[in-house]
């Protein structure tokens, strides 16, 4: 185990495994003690840990601040000439400011995806909860099923047929693959079964409101935390998705974000000067996304707990 | 709330029998109370409909009906008719282009590149996020807070962008560490040969390592404290403590995480698609999603990547299989 994490690069990542692995007896003694030096061993492995963990967006800050001359001429975490405006604009006007279109379209295939997905998750974990109908189980085993497909296998299936219908190469054949989330409902039972108590179900029903008055106005503000929860999921799948975003979009006026710097990384070679702008790209497009989750952490928390403890 | 959840990965009988069993909510047909009994019942019936369809749907049009269509599509073979531009033709080709699939050598390569890439990612990822969790859960640890943040931290990265900060990482000339590195004197070459599939693991060790720390982390937390003050009575130190008490009583925790982390290893594409770029020896099917994507994007045989999807999808299905009965064998013991 050792030779494994000590050789990927990161020298921060082999003390830490090495030195209070599972099987390690010679740091038992000092454990044992319980006293000030193994109290610092801890935290020095955990400092280092996090060492490794923070560097590379510590550096994707440096460097988004160095022209592409002292990108390569100076020490990586020393500042050069303080270019990160003029990088900025640069990212912005390249190509008549196509970046931003980027930006917006992945605003579009992951806020408005994922909201609408977890609307759909959600009220189908709510009756797949609330109500008794026939082969339930059944159709629940298939949404379980459905968690385990490796979304990678249907992507190459997905697009044969999106050229079948001749919809490759638009905005639906991002857009509604990632409607689906079976993970999300299987979440949205758990919730549902949790914050929903039937009592006040029936007595909405007892006040005479329909089943979707009463979905819409009793249980789903009760679900509030756990839609938050499953948006979250569905936000960072649709974000990660870089697989089916290349197979179906040729046109780069289509691109979401991570697919137009791909392209631009692609094209490093012959025209070095876009690798500040991929590198002030990835900042641009990392920085939301750390400030959401650091605002969003305790949903993200219940959703781990849900999902995976028991 | 966390007493009764059914868990994912598991058949089905299990994990059905407590909810439905137990109160089963407002809508079971004993409900004679309710007045006009079977106008309501009618209109739940609706209501179930109306919430239910939209998911099932979407999912035939997205995942079902795809894959049927694959299925169809494996069996046949485009072959270019006559001059060899403009027309070809579709001809039946029964399981030739699984048989195709499974004699190609890059084809198993890339199953053998993902197996090592298991090998090597498992124990490390696993391994470091179970012991980071037991630290910063021992009683030793300061600034926790601090600690979970950072650590997770890097899954808020998309993965294609994590991927291209450690190309870029891993570039000399760009990069601290291969400065470090030759300031130390080492040899070491992010894109050689042998030391690629290295890079691949730490990009996904990077991303994932703090997000399933905070899913053990969730777990230990879990367990009573009344036990673990049992254990420190009874004179048991931290260490054994962590790996005796606490350890056990996570197993399920991990067994879970293990699933999803073969599952996901599977399906691996961004990272190993860039480092390619620079490690040429790589080649561009390294993984199995590479080799589907060549086979389909560069080679234009829709057949042959077809085929090899649904045999990924097999392989992916025999996996979690696997690993959920071990896993409960494990967590039986």
């Amino acid at each position: 185990m050792s030779t494994q994490t000590a050789t990927p690069d990161a020298p921060p990542a082999s003390p830490p495994r090495s030195g209070a692995g599972r099987r390690s007896t010679p740091t038992r003694p000092a454990r044992r003690s319980g006293g000030l030096t193994s109290r610092v061993m801890v935290n020095a492995v955990l400092a280092v840990v996090a060492v490794y963990t923070l560097m590379p967006l510590t550096w994707l800050l440096i460097a988004s601040t160095k022209s592409y001359r002292d990108l390569f001429a100076t020490n990586p975490f020393s500042l050069g000439d303080f270019a990160f405006l003029a990088n900025l604009n640069a990212l912005l006007a390249y190509d008549d400011g196509v970046f931003v279109r980027w930006l917006l379209n992945s605003l579009l295939y992951t806020v408005v995806a994922s909201g609408l997905s977890t609307l759909i998750s959600v009220a189908c974990g709510y009756a797949f909860d609330k109500y008794a109908f026939r082969g339930r189980e059944k159709w629940f085993g298939v949404v379980l099923a459905g968690v385990l497909i490796p979304s990678t296998v249907v992507q190459l299936p997905l697009y044969l047929m999106a050229s079948e219908l001749g919809l490759v190469n638009t905005y639906w054949a991002v857009l509604i693959p990632s409607l689906v989330n079976p993970f999300g409902v299987y979440l949205a039972r758990v919730f549902s079964e949790g914050y929903v108590p039937g009592e006040v179900l029936e007595a909405a029903r007892m006040d005479g409101a329909g089943e979707v008055r009463t979905f819409v106005k009793v249980a789903l503000p009760m679900l509030a935390p756990g839609f938050v929860t499953i948006f979250l999921f569905s936000f960072t799948a649709s974000w990660n998705n870089f697989y089916g975003a290349l197979m179906m979009l040729n046109d780069d006026r289509l691109y979401p974000v991570n697919l137009g710097l791909y392209m631009w990384n692609q094209n490093v070679y012959q025209q070095p000067e876009l690798y500040p702008l991929v590198i002030i790209g990835s900042l641009v497009a990392v920085v939301p996304l750390i400030v959401a989750f650091l605002c969003l952490q305790r949903f993200w928390r219940s959703g781990l707990t849900a999902g995976a403890v028991k | 709330m966390a007493a009764p959840l059914a868990r994912p990965g598991q058949t089905p009988a299990p994990q059905a029998a407590p909810p439905p069993a137990g109160p089963a909510g407002p809508a079971g047909p004993g409900k004679p109370g309710a007045p006009g009994g079977a106008g309501t019942r009618r209109g739940q019936r609706r209501a179930v409909a109306l919430f239910t369809v939209p998911f099932f749907a979407l999912f035939t049009a997205v995942t079902v009906l795809p894959m049927i269509y694959a299925a169809w599509m494996s069996l046949y073979r485009e072959e270019s008719s006559g001059l060899g531009f403009g027309g070809t033709e579709r001809v039946f080709a029964g399981l030739g282009n699984f048989t195709e699939a499974l004699g190609d050598e890059a084809f198993l390569r890339s199953f053998g590149n993902i197996a090592l890439y298991c090998a090597l990612y498992i124990p490390a990822m696993a391994g470091g996020a179970l012991v980071l969790a037991l630290l910063v859960d021992s009683t030793m640890a300061r600034a926790r807070r601090f600690f979970q943040i950072a650590y997770f931290l890097p899954h808020a990265v998309p993965g294609l962008i994590a991927s291209l900060i450690w190309l870029y990482l891993y570039t000399p000339g760009l990069s601290p560490i291969t400065d470090a590195l030759d300031a130390l004197g080492a040899q070491w070459n992010f894109f050689g040969q042998d030391e690629a599939i290295f890079s691949v693991v730490n990009i996904s060790a990077w991303q994932w390592t703090g997000y399933n720390m905070i899913i053990f982390y969730a777990g230990l937390q879990a367990v009573p404290r009344e036990v673990l003050e049992a254990a420190t009575v009874d004179g048991a130190g931290a260490l054994r403590t962590a790996l005796q008490v606490k350890l056990p009583m996570i197993r399920p925790t991990v067994v879970l995480t293990l699933l999803f982390t073969c599952v996901g290893a599977i399906q691996l594409f961004d990272a190993p698609k860039l480092v390619q770029l620079r490690a040429n020896t790589m080649g561009e099917d390294w993984s199995p999603a590479m080799f589907i994507y060549t086979a389909a994007f560069k080679g234009h045989d829709y057949g042959l990547a077809a085929a090899s999807s649904l045999l990924l999808a097999l392989v992916a299905g025999l996996l979690s299989f696997v690993v959920t009965k071990l896993g409960n064998r494990w967590k039986a013991s």
